[in-house]
């Protein structure tokens, strides 16, 4: 028990942790986008974090950047980018085709819509066609070097690149949606369509840049969660997973709301990781403790729901009687 | 429960009446939505609210009913404390509402709006409903019996399979009356009963309102924003402003009170405002419906 | 105008009668589920047997789920984490149940007979353990709004799969498991391998006595004031409580009563498949109920069993597109909530419609025309 708790374990766990929690936040800033603007729960945005990764790959393929087992190094941000951007349109030609027509529609429908949205989504995937169901990878992409070795520890490119590009996109997020005019129109929308249409905004235009920005995050989530394990499609348990998570961690930190999402991803990966680390140390006689990661994230959301289902740094709603 | 009438208090007694409002307040954040509301409404009682737009009557239902927990003061229905329980005990406690933007069951037939809420008056519980004993059957041809009738006063018995949605405008609040009857309630809290009603609507809405009392034995408290109809057929009147009451009295004395006059337009005393109930209403423009 | 209580003892109808009203259709359900077991299902062969056992367990399913997604309005979307509860419990009593007191593993008896019965009994021990889950999770989950419930319903259809894949292997040898008292065999449920060699014991009969008392039971609620309750819940909730209607006790009990059925359903899904694999029952079969119940028509009896039929019937049919089975569903979901979100036939039943109406009268001119 005594190799468990030490420094640089600790450090590790550590950085696990800030990579698990970056990941989930990009992915669940995509959830909370859309909630915060259209009020309902985009059960399809874990199909995009899996086509994302699956586009990736095609792109990659494509470019021949797969055949040997290095790429050169200009080749990771390019498929970065094409993919975001692809996704980007996808996002956006989901919006314009299922949940603009539901736009005024009870919530339960436009949810009973992007379920349907998401069942579309994976089974196309599966299809031998398209992508097929035999797992796939493209960890070709990046390295699995070791940047720097401090204290006992290896900093993995991998985890410092996770890390790096959750900060940077979530910072160029908030900059967004706090600091620019359409930043602006995006939070007034979210706060009331009707007045803020009656101010000018073009309300669709925000709903599409919405879905964009959500689909482009959830891109990159895609992507890096691909590097590290094999490429399957969303069915797959741990993709699936990863898509639940993240919408927990949406849920938990507030849903609709930008930094709720940052800090539920936080919370979530916190538990998984450390909780998970030491609680399988304290027992080890007992296998099955490993496998309870996943009741301890739903187990945190209905607690959560049940006794601020607001959220960590939601604001609860009023409805006017 | 037959006949109702005003019960008149020997001086210096104390009755219990109908409804008993005592400083009731409400304030959201900083926010004062309803300051010290007292209110006593005898049995038989028919009684007004009115105030300006955004002025907290319609939230002084709200804290009534229980959709609002009160922060300071006390409610009593016939005796019987109700604040801070939920809305579904009050209503079974005798107190029923209409709402000002109305809320029917819109894919239930007209009758089935009215059979819902004559439901709580029943004993049957789930398995007897399943295995239909004789209670439960009786129960339900009570219902349904009673329903009718209920239609019938109101006037819309003739539309009585159609869908609610589909409803006129003032047959809707016609059935929201009916409904809020069907809990066989002591108190009844009206709001804005005939917003959106012509004139000849609004004079048959008058004169059953008035009639509800013997009808049904209610007490009635009602909001509304038609001055002709408040002066005329109600006994004491309330007005507030900004969840303050300026003035409790007779439809008299409230029209001459300067304070009421400001309230409503600002101006004092020359343009009055308010009309007598002799003089025929001017206009009939239909109030804009609040943002849901 | 006189209270209800005040005519209540006046409309009281004759015991005999009622208890007659009562009691037929149950007798009517056991004749028609024999009927469907011993006639209609040798008369179509066996590939249509089964497809009518799954439609028949279809129908219970969809139907237990229109209580709470019909009825009340609300969002389960973990209707299949009841089925797993359920099939479990029964196949727990019935594998191990079989072996302690009958010293076999496969079916015994004939109709009626031993193993029929611990079957049944093990039916009924599913549905209540699925209905106590049902309170479990509805007590504090109902209160919730639409998609929040949605949520932690799907949360709970997924924390029954974890458990049930952390449970202990399943001894299968008759020896081993003699060795071992019934009580400390409800951890051995199979694990991640899920649990096998569950005895056959479902039939046409049993599937189709279940599914016709819940479409009764399903009947009376809804033209009663309890079923009233739960459409004026889903209609406008606010309202509901302001005419007395304790909205959260309503849904909590439309939940466990659908619970019940949805435990049922599981054990006989479990001796029909003889397996019962947790990773089976998850998100996906939940989803596929939900189907059923939005395109049949959200409150509808006759549009859950239209549903469940076209639903089961047709991958059937086009067995050789498969792959396209579950993009075909979800294209048809998308496009039911664009344009008709009431489904086939809304909150309606069929003798509702003003087609049905509108053949009834022609058929009743013609009648009288032709006298």
């Amino acid at each position: 028990m005594s190799d468990s708790f030490t420094a640089s374990d600790l450090l590790q766990t550590t950085i696990n942790f800030l990579a698990v929690g970056g990941l989930y936040a990009l992915i669940a800033l995509g959830y909370t986008l859309v909630y915060g603007i259209l009020r309902f729960i985009n059960f399809a945005h874990s199909d995009i974090v899996a086509w994302g990764g699956w586009i990736a790959l095609t792109v990659a393929s494509g470019a021949g950047w797969l055949a040997s087992g290095q790429s050169p190094a200009f080749a990771l941000p390019l498929v970065l980018l094409a993919t975001m951007a692809l996704c980007a349109a996808m996002g956006v030609t989901i919006e314009r085709l299922a949940y603009r027509p539901l736009r005024k529609a009870p919530r339960l429908n436009v949810l009973i819509t992007a379920i349907g949205v998401s069942l579309f989504l994976q089974n196309v995937g599966l299809l031998n066609k398209v992508f097929g169901n035999r797992p796939s990878t493209i960890s070709a992409l990046l390295s699995n070097d070791v940047l720097a070795t401090v204290g006992g520890v290896h900093l993995r490119l991998y985890d410092m690149l996770t890390i790096l590009l959750a900060v940077v996109l979530v910072i160029v997020l908030e900059r967004i949606v706090y600091g620019t005019r359409m930043g602006r129109a995006m939070r007034a929308v979210a706060f009331d369509e009707r007045t803020a249409a009656l101010m000018g905004v073009n309300v669709n235009i925000v709903v599409s840049v919405t879905f964009a920005l959500g689909s482009a995050l959830a891109a990159a989530g895609g992507i890096l969660f691909a590097l590290r394990n094999d490429l399957r499609m969303t069915a797959d348990t741990s993709w699936v997973l990863l898509g639940l998570k993240a919408f927990v961690a949406a849920v938990v930190g507030g849903i609709g709301n930008v930094r709720g999402a940052a800090a539920g991803a936080l919370l979530i990966a916190f538990v998984e990781v450390f909780v998970h680390r030491y609680v399988t140390a304290a027992f080890p006689d007992k296998p099955w403790v490993g496998q309870l990661q996943d009741i301890y994230v739903f187990g945190i959301l209905i607690l959560v729901l049940i006794f601020k289902p607001s959220g960590l740094l939601g604001k609860a709603t009023v409805e006017k009687v | 429960m037959t006949g109702g009438t005003v019960e008149r208090s020997p001086a210096g007694s104390v009755t219990r009446g109908a409804l008993d409002i005592k400083k009731l307040s409400l304030a959201f954040g900083g926010l004062k939505a309803v300051s010290e509301f007292s209110l006593s409404l005898p049995v038989g009682g028919l009684y007004g609210l009115i105030g300006p737009n955004g002025a907290g009557k319609t939230t002084v239902f709200n804290l009534l009913t229980g959709v609002y927990k009160p922060d300071v003061g006390s409610v009593e229905l016939s005796g019987l404390r109700i604040d801070g329980k939920k809305p579904n005990q009050i209503a079974r406690a005798g107190m029923a509402r209409t709402f000002q933007n109305i809320r029917l069951f819109g894919e239930l037939s007209v009758i089935d709006n009215v059979r819902t809420a004559a439901g709580v008056r029943t004993k049957s519980g789930l398995f007897r409903t399943l295995l239909r004993t004789p209670l439960h059957v009786a129960e339900e041809r009570a219902i349904t019996e009673r329903c009718i009738e209920l239609l019938d006063v109101l006037g819309i018995t003739h539309r009585q399979d159609e869908q609610a949605k589909s409803l006129p405008y003032g047959d809707q609040r016609r059935l929201e009356i009916a409904r809020a009857l069907a809990t066989e309630p002591k108190v009844l809290l009206l709001d804005e009963p005939v917003a959106g009603m012509n004139t000849q609507e609004k004079r048959e809405m008058r004169g059953l309102i008035q009639s509800l009392r013997e009808k049904f034995g209610v007490s009635i408290l009602l909001i509304e924003h038609d001055m002709g109809l408040v002066m005329d057929i109600c006994e004491q009147i309330t007005v507030i402003d900004h969840g303050v009451t300026i003035a409790v009295g007779s439809p008299k004395q409230i029209q001459d009170d300067p304070a009421v006059i400001e309230a409503y337009l600002g101006v004092p005393e020359e343009n009055d405002p308010i009309p007598r109930p002799e003089e025929a209403p001017k206009t009939d423009a239909p109030e804009a419906a609040e943002a849901p | 105008m006189k209270s209800l209580q005040d005519r209540v003892d006046r409309l009281r109808p004759g015991l005999p009668i009622t208890v007659g009203k009562s009691v037929l259709p149950f007798a009517i359900a056991i004749l028609l589920a024999f009927t469907m077991d011993k006639l209609i299902g040798p008369a179509v062969g066996a590939t249509w047997s089964k497809i009518l056992l799954d439609v028949g367990i279809a129908i219970l399913l969809a139907g237990s789920l229109n209580i709470v997604n019909g009825y009340a309005g609300q969002f389960s979307i973990g209707h299949a984490g009841f089925m797993l509860v359920g099939g479990y419990l029964a196949a727990w009593l019935t594998f191990y149940g079989s072996i302690h007191w009958f010293g076999v593993k496969t079916p015994v008896g004939g109709f009626l007979g031993n193993g029929q019965l611990l079957f049944l009994g093990g039916c009924i021990l599913g549905g209540l353990c699925a209905s106590v889950f049902g309170v479990i999770v509805g007590l504090p989950s109902l209160r919730l709004r639409g998609d929040y419930l949605a949520i932690v319903t799907l949360g709970f259809g997924e924390i029954v799969r974890v458990l049930g894949q952390i449970t202990d292997r399943q001894p299968k040898r008759i020896d081993d498991v003699k060795k071992i008292p019934m009580s400390d065999l409800l951890n051995n449920l199979g694990g991640a391998e899920g649990f096998s060699q569950i005895p056959g014991y479902t039939t046409l009969f049993f599937v189709y006595f279940f599914a016709f008392v819940l479409l009764v039971l399903a009947y009376r609620l809804k033209y009663s004031s309890k079923g009233r309750a739960l459409l004026a819940v889903r209609e406008n909730e606010i309202a509901a409580e302001a005419m007395g209607i304790d909205t959260t006790r309503a849904k909590v009990i439309a939940f466990v009563f659908s619970a019940f059925f949805a435990g049922i359903g599981g054990s006989l899904y479990a001796h029909q498949v003889g397996a019962l694999d947790p990773k089976e029952l998850g998100f996906m079969k939940s989803i596929d109920l939900v189907i059923i119940v939005v395109i049949g028509g959200m409150g509808s009896i006759t549009g859950v069993v239209i549903g469940a039929t076209i639903l089961v019937v047709l991958p059937e049919i086009f067995r050789q597109f498969a792959d396209y089975r579950m993009i075909a569903y979800a294209l048809a979901l998308i496009t039911v909530m664009i344009l008709r979100p009431q489904g086939i036939m809304g909150v309606k039943e069929l003798w509702e419609t003003s087609l049905w109406r509108k053949q009834v009268k022609a058929l009743r001119a013609k009648l009288r025309g032709g006298k």
